[in-house]
């Protein structure tokens, strides 16, 4: 609520920007970027610094620090991917009910992954340490879809995918900065975890803080951008969900019957689909590691490559799904890591290859992330847009870790190769059928999907 | 609340979560100016040379506070416990035999720590180093001094990861060649080939005839006790439940830790001792949960680490099931006894 009243009088001016300036095109007439999607990117960015300093330490605060064998500690994920996706949903479906609540929720999310820094400290066996990583995954859960509802509501259908890609790209400096931050204070104390974990709890209040202050709360922040008037952007949040009249009531029938729709089903089975055939992210540095022999000291390294390349990309690619159409745009993406497959597949082992890989495979975040909540965004009314966008990121979290049980046994079974063989044919497979189903029609303001 | 209000009210809080965050890390960092200075009642230290060829002394890292804080350090066998020599070579994990010692070692790099495995002669020069893909766990030389073998944890790379991998690598140190995971090696389970991409091996043992050794794969949730070809390239299957092994020194049995039903789940092994002739497996007389590799100090005698005050201390027991354990050295970790 507290942008919107400092908004409501000056809608044309209320976030100026270079953009807005350079590129007087048709209709647009409010910047591309709104404070709502900086602000969230902001909390995006500081939180992905505090949980990125705990993920690079813990392996060895839990073998060094604490002398524990970490074997096994992964045994409760694939219990615990199920449960996520139902705290997902849940999140999602919650941040609908009454207008407001998406900031709440979210904030919700942020507070309890702060909360649980500190209480790593007082963890010193494996049990409360894989709860309290549990809880934290949980306020990940809960924040991701109402987060993404925040930014699809304050930014207008032309520019969303330039938002999300704003958004993903600030997200991704956050998981850089992180280990760096943690491994600074590493290096000025002995066996100094406590205070990187305390310093990390600092940072995501911070986080949570930027939120509470500079996010407006509710569907009223939105800045309207078809009817071009703040008048719109004031309304109390209370009508929101009468306003649009025929709109559905946020009850959890009503977020099911979203798939009824044919523009979300179409996209949800696109990215479930396309998730089915998109092989994890150690899997491909495995893959890697395997086929062109990169020496350990630099596999560490690898997800810095992919994160590099996300981080570079996402807002070109945002922009360009604006206007090249975000359904291209996605399946370009999966194009991209086609064509990563293809090159890990190739005999080729030239030294560029780690980096056209990698450069690949942040791409094809970059081009699918963002951009698919963006489209998906458009398919669903906003008084559902948190459950629709969880319902479209659980399908496509659901597939991918179907294909990575898959991909596992098929491995296996048949070797490295043959599996990411099955896996890019898979994946061709599914991007045609897409492609052949719904031929891409250019970029209308209507037709998020197009 | 206006703009100023709300910007106000970050720097506020700015301000004290800066403080909190900036108190925390001098904290900790007046710790590490602590743990510089020795402690009193510690071990007494000495720099000195330290050789791993000198008659019946007792190698180890030294974990007391101090100037010489994680450097190898001698003792005589007879007197774990009495004055250490200080080599000034520092290492996480050690382990020496005839004359060749395998230090694991942290190397601290502008963003990240690496970790290095380095071939130690007997004076503790240099005389090779490999990269080590995680944090470093176990470290065996065979009994000629010929191959080295080491362990490291690997993984909890992604967002909350908690998936943890091991990887043992396998150098002759008279070529250089390296093995760099032990899953490049053909297995052999119940008299068949084996594959499986969770397949982790960690605890490599060495036989003395520098032809063999044991280790421990894991696969689908089952230890098991592999027995390794250095030619062939193949690991065997012998035996199940069994976690870094250890062979003693006349190579007939295997000290090991096992996974022991109805233990808490941070502390799940028991010592044990497996007859390779029969198959006999005999309980040890430690009721504590014991993590590491032990080292047999003849054929009948074991020694190794549990946690103590600063870090771990030495333990040792009889290998037939008898006796108590009994504490020989404290603040020490990785024993090889050499010469």
């Amino acid at each position: 609520m507290y942008l919107a009243d400092s908004r409501a009088g000056t809608p044309e001016s209320a976030a100026p920007s270079a953009e807005s300036a350079a590129r007087p095109r048709a209709g647009r007439r409010l910047a591309a970027v709104g404070p709502t999607v900086l602000a969230l990117g902001t909390v995006s960015l500081i939180t992905d610094v505090s949980s990125e300093m705990v993920t690079a330490v813990l392996p060895l605060y839990v073998v060094a620090g604490l002398g524990l064998s970490p074997l096994g500690f992964g045994l409760l994920d694939g219990i615990y991917n199920g449960f996520s996706a139902l705290v997902r949903l849940a999140g999602g479906h919650l941040a609908d009910r009454g207008g407001g609540r998406h900031k709440w929720v979210a904030g919700a999310g942020y507070a309890l992954s702060a909360l649980c820094k500190p209480l790593l400290l007082m963890a010193r066996t494996l049990t409360p340490i894989g709860l309290v990583l549990a809880a934290d995954r949980t306020g990940k859960g809960l924040r991701t879809a109402p987060r993404d509802a925040l930014i699809s509501l304050s930014s207008s259908p032309e520019t969303r995918g330039r938002a999300f890609g704003v958004h993903r790209a600030m997200d991704t400096a956050g998981a850089l900065l992180g280990p760096f931050v943690a491994f600074l204070i590493l290096r000025a104390t002995v066996d100094g975890y406590d205070a990187v974990f305390m310093v990390s709890f600092c940072v995501a209040v911070l986080g949570v803080l930027v939120l509470v202050l500079f996010v407006p709360g509710g569907t009223a922040a939105r800045p309207a951008p078809e009817a071009g008037s703040a008048a719109v952007a004031a309304r109390p949040a209370p009508e929101a969900g009468s306003a649009a009249g025929t709109a559905p009531r946020p009850t959890l029938r009503a977020a099911l019957a979203l798939l009824r729709r044919p523009e979300l089903r179409g996209i949800t089975l696109c990215a479930l689909l396309l998730g089915l055939a998109t092989v994890s992210d150690s899997f491909v540095f495995l893959l890697l590691q395997h086929r062109l022999g990169v020496p350990d000291r630099w596999f560490a390294l690898l997800p810095v490559g992919t994160a590099a390349s996300f981080l570079l990309l996402a807002v070109p690619l945002g922009r360009l799904a604006d206007r090249w159409g975000r359904r291209r745009v996605f399946l370009a993406g999966h194009g991209a890591l086609l064509l990563a497959y293809a090159l890990l597949l190739t005999s080729w082992h030239g030294s560029a290859l780690p980096f056209a890989v990698l450069f690949l495979h942040g791409g094809f975040y970059a081009a699918t992330d963002g951009v698919l909540m963006a489209a998906a965004s458009d398919g669903v009314p906003e008084e559902l847009r948190s459950s629709g966008l969880a319902l479209v990121q659980t399908g496509q979290a659901l597939a991918r870790f179907v294909c990575s049980l898959a991909f596992g046994a098929a491995w296996t079974a048949w070797g490295d190769r043959t599996a990411l063989m099955a896996a890019t044919v898979a994946l061709a497979l599914c991007a045609l059928f897409f492609m052949i189903r719904s031929p891409v029609r250019p970029a209308l303001a209507k037709d998020g999907l197009a | 609340m206006t703009l100023r209000t709300r910007i106000l009210v970050l720097l506020s809080a700015l301000a004290v979560l800066a403080g909190v965050a900036t108190a925390s890390v001098l904290h900790a960092s007046a710790r590490a100016e602590r743990r510089d200075q020795a402690q009193r009642g510690g071990p007494r230290i000495a720099a000195g040379p330290v050789s791993l060829t000198a008659t019946r002394r007792l190698v180890f890292r030294n974990m007391a506070w101090g100037p010489h804080r994680d450097e190898l350090t001698s003792v005589p066998a007879s007197d774990p416990a009495g004055p250490r020599t200080a080599s000034g070579v520092k290492c996480l994990r050690f382990y020496a035999a005839s004359g060749t010692g395998v230090c694991l070692q942290a190397v601290h790099g502008p963003v990240q720590d690496t970790y290095r495995a380095v071939i130690l002669d007997a004076s503790l020069h240099v005389r090779d180093h490999y990269d080590v893909p995680g944090i470093p766990s176990r470290a065996r030389v065979s009994p000629s001094g010929r191959y080295a073998a080491w362990t490291a944890f690997v993984g909890g790379d992604s967002y909350a990861g908690t998936n943890f991998s091991t990887r043992a690598a396998i150098v002759d140190t008279r070529t250089g060649k390296l093995t760099s995971s032990l899953e490049a090696y053909r297995i052999v389970k119940d008299g068949r080939t084996y594959r499986s991409a969770d397949v982790n091996f960690w605890g490599v043992t060495f036989t003395a005839d520098d032809r063999g050794f044991y280790a421990t794969m894991a696969t689908h949730g089952t230890t098991y006790l592999v027995r390794g070809d250095l030619a062939a390239r193949t690991v065997t299957t012998v035996h199940t439940d069994v976690e870094c092994p250890s062979l003693s020194p006349d190579g007939t049995r295997v000290a090991y830790k096992k996974r022991v039903e109805g233990l808490p789940k941070d502390a799940p092994w028991h010592l044990y001792v497996l007859d390779l002739r029969t198959g006999h497996e005999t309980a040890l007389a430690e009721p504590r949960s014991v993590d590491d590799q032990v080292v047999w100090r003849d054929d009948r005698t074991l020694v190794y680490a549990l946690p103590g005050d600063y870090g771990a201390d030495l333990w040792t027991l009889p290998s037939d099931g008898t006796g108590r354990p009994r504490r020989i050295s404290t603040a020490a970790v990785s024993p090889a006894y050499v010469g």
